[in-house]
């Protein structure tokens, strides 16, 4: 993916009230030029409102957006160097594929010799070669996706937004269309801005996420640092799946730290925290990162003869609930000291959901660089 | 003939209870249409007993110069009543569709008052505005038919903004936004997504009001003058001295006319767009 170092969009200080409520808190932020954006956050938590700002089908209560370096206050959505993919498609009914694909290009006067030929290579763009003629009501939610897509690329924006892409589209068509957006924004170079509440669509499409929370920014990052190094409790939490124990920053030191977590011990870590000694943080491990194994025994999975290797953390509880998922199994377990934790483990052979089972004791061990510290 | 399937219990056509009820629906609301057209045919002065057949009375009807000018007057105020009406009624519509304002529930419920409102009210009630603003009744035609337009463009305006309204419901604004988003601009918006949408509603609210004003006696009678007679006003006249054939020979005139009519307007939009409205 290609990425050029400046910002396309500029958001600088933007709030926006309904009334009462506040639906975007004083963001800031800069979206690069040909890079895959994604707004992702819970329902209702003002990514919608962002977008349609960007888009200028709403008017900042207060800051400023910038486009391309201009100032967008008072530039209306019909002005706009931006094309938006809508939730619900809004692909016009009452006009067939190719001219709800040329609409654009047609109010804006282009000739119909260059509309023909811009109209088929979007299609071709979009794989709907040879729907031309078709209505909208003959195509399936998948097609009709497309068709909006074509309209908004025939366009040539300099940004196209996509409200919330895949959420009509079932499981299958959800993880195929991922591959193809991801790919067709290599292929046209556009900057793409995509809201979604689906973490899975964010991690596997974006080349930057920004989480929102409460009409703020929770953390902008990459996917990946998004999962391995969230910032708080929130992104953590919304991310992924996670355990989160609440302790006390007892040891941190450049090379290791230690979280005191009541009914669990002591936490150990193999890198410095920089937090206030003796202050209240979180530990949150994801499950995928516990090994699990039944105490001191041969019958032990993945991990070593031993109860825990060097530098790996250990704690023992009893098996609650399971829930077999086919690729993983999912394992509900209570701690020696009453809290529950969540482990996941992969069924690497046929047969490995088989090891444990209900009220198994168990050992758990993970190593010191897994857990990550979050002081809010 | 023996190998017929069985009746299942939601198969209410095949169901013979059903079917006679429906035929009975039908003859009810039909047979007086289709007596009335018979007897046209009648040739007998008292048109009670059927004496033969005769097309006398459509020449009759067809050289009565009064009636013809009643007809005539009738279609140019449901013409002139509807265009109108469609015009007020659609835009009337999508304000209260699209913005919000003070006493919005205020100005609906006004709006809807002419279709509730007794019709002998407000044809008292425009008799008298009609005298108090002394609007003038010695214009030439068509302008001597303004008063009976208005009180017409009244009560007719209501209906179009009912079912358009009804239409506007189901619109996905979205649509309109990703016109403007593509670069069009309100207007360009409005022609080409949200007319299109609102075309069937704006198809049958025309029905509507030209039936309604060609139809309607107890308004325009207390609003027409002695120049200004419309034909159920005239007919009327007819009636009170006998009803011969020329009367329903008329009639059928106008029964075959507003058919003609519904049916031209169907073929324009298609039936699928009218059933989509309800």
């Amino acid at each position: 993916m290609t990425q050029a170092k400046q910002p396309i969009i500029q958001i600088r200080n933007v709030s926006k009230r309904f009334g009462k409520v506040t639906a975007v808190d004083n963001i800031s932020l800069d979206i690069l030029a040909g890079e895959f954006f994604v707004l992702l956050g819970p329902s209702g938590c003002g990514k919608t409102t962002l977008l349609r700002m960007i888009a200028g089908f709403e008017m900042p209560t207060e800051g400023q957006i910038i486009i391309d370096g201009q100032d967008m206050s008072l530039v209306p959505p019909n002005k706009r160097p931006v094309n938006m993919v809508f939730q619900s498609y809004a692909v016009f009914p009452h006009m067939n594929v190719t001219d709800n694909v040329g609409y654009g290009l047609r109010i804006s006067g282009v000739s119909k010799g260059e509309i023909r030929d811009r109209v088929a290579e979007a299609l071709e763009l979009v794989k709907l070669g040879g729907f031309e003629d078709r209505m909208p009501d003959q195509m399936s939610g998948g097609q009709r996706q497309r068709v909006a897509l074509a309209r908004s690329l025939v366009m040539r924006p300099k940004v196209l937004l996509l409200d919330e892409p895949l959420s009509a589209l079932d499981a299958k068509l959800r993880a195929q269309m991922q591959f193809e957006l991801a790919d067709l924004q290599d292929k046209v170079g556009i900057t793409f801005v995509t809201v979604t509440h689906d973490q899975d669509e964010a991690l596997s499409m974006a080349s930057r996420v920004a989480v929102i929370n409460k009409g703020e920014v929770a953390q902008l990052a990459p996917p990946a640092d998004l999962y391995e190094y969230p910032a708080n409790r929130f992104v953590a939490d919304f991310v992924g799946s996670v355990n989160i124990f609440e302790g006390k920053l007892t040891l941190d030191e450049p090379d290791k730290a230690a979280v005191d977590c009541p009914g669990l011990g002591k936490i150990y870590l193999n890198h410095g925290v920089t937090g206030p000694h003796g202050a209240d943080v979180w530990v949150a491990l994801r499950p995928e990162k516990i090994y699990l194994h039944v105490p001191g025994e041969g019958k032990a999975v993945r991990a070593a003869a031993q109860d825990a290797p060097d530098g790996h953390n250990l704690a023992r509880g009893t098996i609650k609930g399971m829930s077999y998922l086919g690729d993983i199994t999912l394992y509900e377990i209570q701690l020696e000291g009453g809290q529950m934790i969540r482990v996941s483990r992969p069924n690497l052979s046929r047969h490995d959901q088989e090891d444990f089972t209900w009220d198994d004791k168990v050992s758990m061990h993970w190593r010191a660089d897994s857990p990550v510290v979050l002081l809010s | 003939m023996f190998n017929r399937t069985p009746i299942a219990p939601l198969e209410y056509t095949r169901k013979l209870w059903m079917r006679s009820w429906v035929g009975l629906t039908m003859l009810f609301l039909y047979a007086p249409l289709i007596l009335l057209m018979i007897f046209s045919f009648n040739d007998s002065k008292r048109n009670v007993v059927w004496k033969g057949f005769t097309l006398k009375y459509y020449e009759k009807a067809l050289n009565n110069d009064s009636l013809v000018e009643a007809l005539v007057n009738s279609l140019t105020i449901a013409a002139l009543a509807t265009i109108v009406s469609l015009v007020i009624g659609a835009l009337a519509a999508v304000a209260l569709w699209r913005f919000r304002f003070p006493f919005k529930g205020l100005v609906e419920g006004t709006m809807s008052l002419p279709i509730i409102v007794p019709e002998i009210c407000l044809g008292v009630a425009f008799l008298i505005f009609f005298a108090k603003v002394d609007w003038p009744t010695d214009l030439p035609w068509p302008l001597n038919l303004s008063a009976i337009t208005i009180a017409h463009i009244t009560f007719c305006f209501p209906f179009v903004a009912m079912v358009v309204r009804a239409r506007l419901a189901s619109f996905n604004k979205e649509e309109e936004e990703a016109a403007k988003d593509l670069g069009a601009t309100e207007w360009q918006a409005f022609r080409d997504v949200l007319l299109p949408h609102i075309r069937p509603a704006l198809v049958a609210g025309a029905l509507l009001a030209f039936t309604l004003s060609l139809d309607d006696f107890v308004i325009t009678f207390f609003t027409s003058g002695p120049d200004t007679i419309t034909f159920p006003v005239k007919v009327y006249s007819m009636v009170r001295f006998s009803v011969t054939p020329e009367v329903n020979a008329a009639s059928t005139i106008l029964i075959l006319l507003t058919v003609i009519l519904t049916f031209i307007a169907l073929k324009l939009q298609g039936v699928k767009g009218i059933a989509e409205t309800h």
